[in-house]
């Protein structure tokens, strides 16, 4: 890989080959970033080579492929620390995704911390992901879910943080960076004031991590989750990073295969950290994309990928805030490259299917914050959301768009 | 007609009643109701039905949902009144036939329901004009005052 002293805009594009395709017979303008990010070839090769060559399970053989694959499997662990500025690859758990991390502590919150009277504290801006494994072990416990409101541009209301949070939360689940209104939350004052009163927090950094570089030591939280398909590499494959005294206070959350220590008929012994929760067979391939898409990501210049996308938002923004009838949802001050927005007369639905014909993917919809968007009063929002290889011409192509078809509504 | 499927799609008559939706409001009067909704796109609606014997009288319906959901909605209302369900079981077969592209419009016989059919070539949205059927179907079976803890229809 060639090493990056300067973001380059174009020789990024020609990285990830899906950008040079048409859809519809148009060229792929792809602003659905916050579901998914595209992968680079990078990325792309590593599976291919693993599959074509190096094909094997971990763990468990004494052959050479097997070690290998075990080998790469525990480096990218590793890797993780690096990325994510840890010191201990072992409180690193892989999953399947951001919502199957949040599972994992929710599991182990349901069965070793939550009494009935207890609080789990979220925010009025959560993915479902991060709603209704809260939801599901409040029922199962007796504890009871306490919700921060935000205001009309997508701000968390602090005061009304320091108000809900007292001695009987026992966490706060909060995310980096909101997939529907582009909000980045202030979380290092929000574990700050839960330290303060010695409550663990989770950060969910599902939407934070493909935008910049995350320091997790510095932010000082307890728990950090985020998806590996979002951060432009494989699907399948997610990252929870845990303080060990938590882990290893939490049961396993599957149970089978290469999470044990001994079996016996007469009990179980279970494999430490991070063994304990991986159990069965892992998404080896995942893990081995997972450690492509980091290298790509370290490769780059990553402010100036920062930077580029933030004059993506800012003239995505003024572009269509100048659209008349066209409302932006979600204004906070600090934002990532995600822009919902609203327009008079035409609901997001056909919004997405018009864009769609000009080769231009956004996504509509709630985005799996129904509350969030119940808050503001509308069942739906078009969305387009930025990666750093996307330009100039895609913000283009996204406005043009926009008002050929308010010419084609009337 | 040109080729263009979105202006196959989003027809004037489909604009049209998407802009001014026939029966419209919910009737005062009515012998079964339901409400639809579609999971994927949040698409909502509300259906009231007066019927005598075996003949729908009267149709009225409210929504908060897409082009294609409301101008099927409005198609739907305006059609029923006067037919027996059997005639309505006969409308709506005509009418998968034609989402899913199986026959060929017939502007004399199909009237407004026609301007449907160019939904069938973006399937992502077929769920979007089928939800006022199954709303209608779910009011069928719910006569007004008795059990409303089926839910909503859903098209998924
Ligand atoms: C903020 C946020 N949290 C959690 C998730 C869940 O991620 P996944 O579906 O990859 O598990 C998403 C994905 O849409 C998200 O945007």
């Amino acid at each position: 890989m060639t090493d990056r002293k300067t973001f380059d805009r174009q020789s990024v594009r020609a990285d990830f080959p899906i950008l040079q395709t048409e859809v519809r017979g148009k060229p792929l303008t792809y602003l659905d970033n916050a579901a998914t990010g595209q992968k680079p070839n990078a990325v792309i090769e590593a599976l291919n080579d693993y599959y074509a060559a190096e094909n094997s399970n971990i763990h468990r053989g004494v052959h050479y492929l097997s070690e290998m694959a075990t080998d790469a499997y525990e480096a990218t662990r590793a890797k993780l620390a690096g990325f994510l500025h840890l010191p201990d690859p072992d409180e690193i758990i892989f999953t399947r995704g951001a919502t199957e991390s949040i599972n994992l502590i929710a599991h182990g919150f349901t069965e070793t911390i939550l009494q009935p009277g207890d609080e789990v504290l979220i925010t009025h801006m959560e993915h479902h992901a991060n709603i209704v494994p809260w939801q599901i072990a409040c029922q199962r416990t007796g504890a009871e879910l306490k919700i921060v409101p935000v205001d009309d541009r997508g701000v968390l209301d602090m005061e009304a943080y320091s108000r809900l949070l007292n001695e009987r939360t026992k966490l706060v689940s909060v995310v980096h960076c909101s997939n529907s209104l582009g909000t980045i939350n202030p979380v290092k004052e929000i574990i700050a004031q839960a330290h303060a009163i010695d409550v663990p927090v989770l950060i969910d950094g599902a939407q934070s991590v493909p935008h910049a570089p995350v320091d997790v030591a510095e932010l000082g939280c307890d728990f950090f989750v985020f998806s590996g398909h979002k951060i432009f590499g494989p699907t399948g494959i997610g990252v929870l990073w845990g303080r060990r005294e938590w882990l290893e206070r939490f049961p396993p959350y599957q149970s089978g295969g290469d999470m044990i220590e001994r079996v016996d008929f007469d009990g179980t012994t279970y494999k430490a950290i991070p063994g304990k929760f991986e159990a069965g067979t892992p998404h080896i391939a995942g893990v081995i994309g997972l450690s492509a898409a980091i290298d790509y990501l370290d490769n780059l210049d990553r402010d100036g990928a920062l930077a580029h996308e933030q004059a993506l938002l800012e003239t995505a923004t003024e572009k269509l805030s100048a659209i008349e009838g066209l409302r932006i949802l979600g204004t906070a001050p600090h934002k990532a490259a995600v822009l919902s927005f609203l327009i008079d007369g035409i609901h997001p639905h056909d919004i997405g299917t018009f864009l769609d014909a000009d080769g231009v993917a956004i996504r509509a919809g709630h985005h799996c914050t129904q509350p969030l968007l119940k808050r503001y009063g509308v069942p739906a929002t078009a969305r387009a959301s930025f990666a750093f290889y996307n330009d100039f011409a895609d913000v283009d192509r996204l406005a043009e768009a926009v008002l050929r078809m308010q010419r084609f509504f009337g | 007609m040109s080729g263009d499927p979105l202006q196959q799609l989003y027809q004037d008559i489909l604009l049209d009643h998407n802009k001014r939706p026939r029966h419209y409001g919910l009737l005062v009067q009515h012998s079964h109701h339901a409400e639809g909704y579609n999971p994927l796109c949040g698409d909502r609606m509300e259906l009231t039905l007066q019927l005598e014997g075996d003949r729908i009288t009267d149709a009225g319906f409210e929504a908060a949902a897409c082009a294609i959901c409301q101008a099927s909605a409005s198609i739907m209302t305006e059609s029923l009144p006067g037919k027996s369900l059997a005639e309505v079981a006969q409308l709506e077969a005509r009418m998968q036939s034609l989402l899913e592209d199986k026959e060929t419009t017939d502007p004399e016989a199909d009237g407004d329901l026609a301007a449907l059919a160019g939904v069938s070539q973006f399937p992502a949205r077929i769920k979007c004009a089928t939800l006022p059927w199954h709303t209608f179907k779910r009011a069928l079976k719910q006569e007004t005052g008795g059990d409303h803890d089926l839910g909503a229809a859903q098209t998924e």
